[in-house]
Formats: C-alpha cells, structure tokens, sequence
C-alpha cells in the first residue's frame, strides 16, 4: 500500500518522459504501472494457487495480486482478495476466477474490472469501481456476462 | 449423456447468478446478459439460471444461499472498517477521549492477518494551507506511531494529510471546529 508515493513518482516519472516520448509509448507504460498490485489474498484455506504468466505460485494469505492473474482452488480450497478499490471477492472449491482487467483511479475513483469465472462459485461485493460508474464492473462466466451495479451477488458456474 | 447435451447447446455449463440483501437496504442491481437477452435482478433473492436449453429467473431463498454458497461466503475478506480520532486546537495532540481509543483500535486492526492501514490526518479550517498541510501530516505521523509503538508493521500502515481540504463539517474559512481536527484511519 506504498499507493501516494508510487503515483506520484510514476505522474512525475510520466510528465518528464512526456517531453519527448510519442503518447503510445506513455500508455503502454502507464499500463504498466496500474498492472502491479491490484489486489491482495486476504483469507485462503486448503489448495489455493495463483497463475501468472505460465508459472504458479502458492495463494498464501498476503499475496500481491497482478492484473491476468488467475485464482484456482482445490476440492477443500478457498480464498478471499480485496482489490484496491475495496471490491471484495471470494471463490469456493473447485473454482477458476481470472482477474482479465483492472484499472482504478484512487482520486477520481474511475476505472474497469473484468473478471471471469469459469467453474465453481464466486461471491462478490462490489467496490469503489461500480459505484462510481455502474457496468465499469463485469464478471464473465462461459454463457453469461454479469454487469455489476453494486453490490452483494453469488455466482455458481456448473453443479 | 451430460456431456452430449452440453455439446449439443455449445459446451457452456450452467449459470446460476442470486443477488443478495445489503446490510443496509440499498439499492442494488446486476444485469445478467447472455445470447438470449438481459435479466436484470434488483430485489434481494432474485436469481437467474442460465442452463444449455433455458433461462429461468427464480426468486431464490437463504437457504439455497447457505447450501450453495457457505464455503464461498465464510472466504469473504473481512469489510473495511473506519475509525477517527480528534486532536486539540491546532496541535497534534489527540484528545483525551480519542487518545483512550487506541487500544482497542490496534486490537481491531491486529485481527486481521494481513492489515493494509491508511491514515490520514486532517485540520479545521483556521490557519493558511501550507501550515495546515504540515499539520495534518503531523497528526496522522502522531498516529501511525502510535500504531507501530503496539506492534504494527510499518510496512503496512501509510500516512498521509489532506490539510483542510476534506473538512467533516463544511465551514467558512477560519472557523474553529473541534469536529474537523482528526485523523481518519481506514482498515482493509
């Protein structure tokens, strides 16, 4: 949560570059910064993991959550993750949930998040995100897409 | 036989989307969208369920909810929650009402495993900016040290000040009010 003092060293990082970068060359690096730490594994029991980018890593309570991350849990796992925007979302056994986009404007409190669940259960409350602009939230399952206008919904995909 | 009836409908397995009351009777919505139309559910309970040959809104029950979801729920993370604090007079001296809080403040906070802490100090609207930016910054130093001196992380705890610019009670410039001179800590 170092979040003020990153941003600001990333707007003044943005604003010098500016002078003589092309403007795709500065989103793509302003995409870059909001990747990082979106989100963190609040509560996590049995057989959870987290892939990112062809590896896996364990989905121990405290994980740093990244943008294309995807959340698995086993026959006796689970695990809750609050993003930045205080979204709050917990996925049961067997499930898969991909975090596909996140964005969010800490002052302006704009922003996008889509996430897809592809098996198992999924609970959400919604954040700071659909509050501020309801639909900005979406959660994809195979059939279906799930606008979010706030707030406490369950998803079960399958069963 | 499952599987042959899946594949004929294009392999998508069953949704199930329920909308749940809020704690506080807001208003809430999600839209569930899909090849055949939208459903929108806006009352507690209502619940949609999308299988390869229907879609079928239902008004679902709690114990449906349970049965389903009881794994899923008891995962949530914990809810955010809010504590503010007051200071004297143009000072970052808490109150001694605020100052008999602390304790229990720690003891909300060192609950959870893996608190994300910000603090964030504010002033009335007396003095100039740069003097209230200075002490709001001041106050919410005074509280994270008080945090750390229990036992916190400092990793996890942030400080920051918003001088006069977030009053709790709007007021003209130069009033004295007791109730904007605090530091708000938020718990995730």
């Amino acid at each position: 949560m170092a979040a003020p003092a990153a941003k600001f060293g990333v707007l003044d990082m943005i604003r010098s570059i500016a002078r003589f970068v092309p403007a795709a060359l500065l989103l793509a690096a302003a995409s870059l910064a909001s990747a990082a730490d979106i989100g963190q594994i609040k509560t996590s029991k049995g057989d959870v993991s987290v892939e990112r980018g062809g590896a896996t890593l364990p989905g121990t309570v405290g994980t740093r959550l990244e943008t294309a991350d995807v959340l698995r849990t086993g026959p006796n796992g689970s695990a809750g993750v609050t993003m930045s925007d205080n979204s709050l979302l917990s996925i049961g056994p067997n499930s898969v949930l991909a975090l596909d986009a996140y964005r969010f404007d800490a002052t302006t409190h704009q922003g996008q998040f889509d996430a897809t669940l592809s098996k198992g259960s999924l609970a959400v409350v919604s954040g700071k995100i659909a509050k501020q602009s309801p639909d900005a939230m979406k959660v994809r399952t195979p059939a279906s897409v799930l606008g979010v206008r706030g707030t406490e919904f369950v998803v079960e995909v399958g069963g | 036989m499952v599987a042959f009836a899946a594949l004929a409908a294009g392999c998508a397995p069953r949704t199930t989307v329920i909308l749940l009351p809020e704690p506080d009777g807001k208003k809430t919505a999600v839209s569930v969208s899909d090849s055949r139309g939208e459903v929108v559910l806006d009352q507690p309970y209502a619940a949609v369920e999308r299988s390869a040959f229907r879609t079928k809104p239902y008004t679902a029950t709690p114990e449906e909810v349970r049965s389903k979801f009881g794994a899923t729920l008891a995962a949530q993370p914990r809810r955010e929650e809010k504590f503010t604090l007051h200071f004297a007079e143009g000072k970052d001296e808490l109150t001694d009402e605020s100052r008999a809080l602390l304790d229990r403040i720690f003891a909300e906070i060192a609950a959870r495993p893996v608190p994300d802490v910000l603090v964030i100090g504010h002033t009335d609207r007396t003095g100039s900016d740069p003097v209230n930016d200075a002490l709001a910054r001041q106050r919410a130093d005074t509280v994270r040290n008080e945090l750390l001196k229990r036992g916190l992380a400092p990793a996890n705890v942030q400080a920051s000040g918003r001088g006069s610019r977030e009053p709790l009670v709007p007021t003209a410039a130069g009033v004295a009010e007791p109730r904007n001179r605090r530091v708000e800590i938020i718990v995730r």
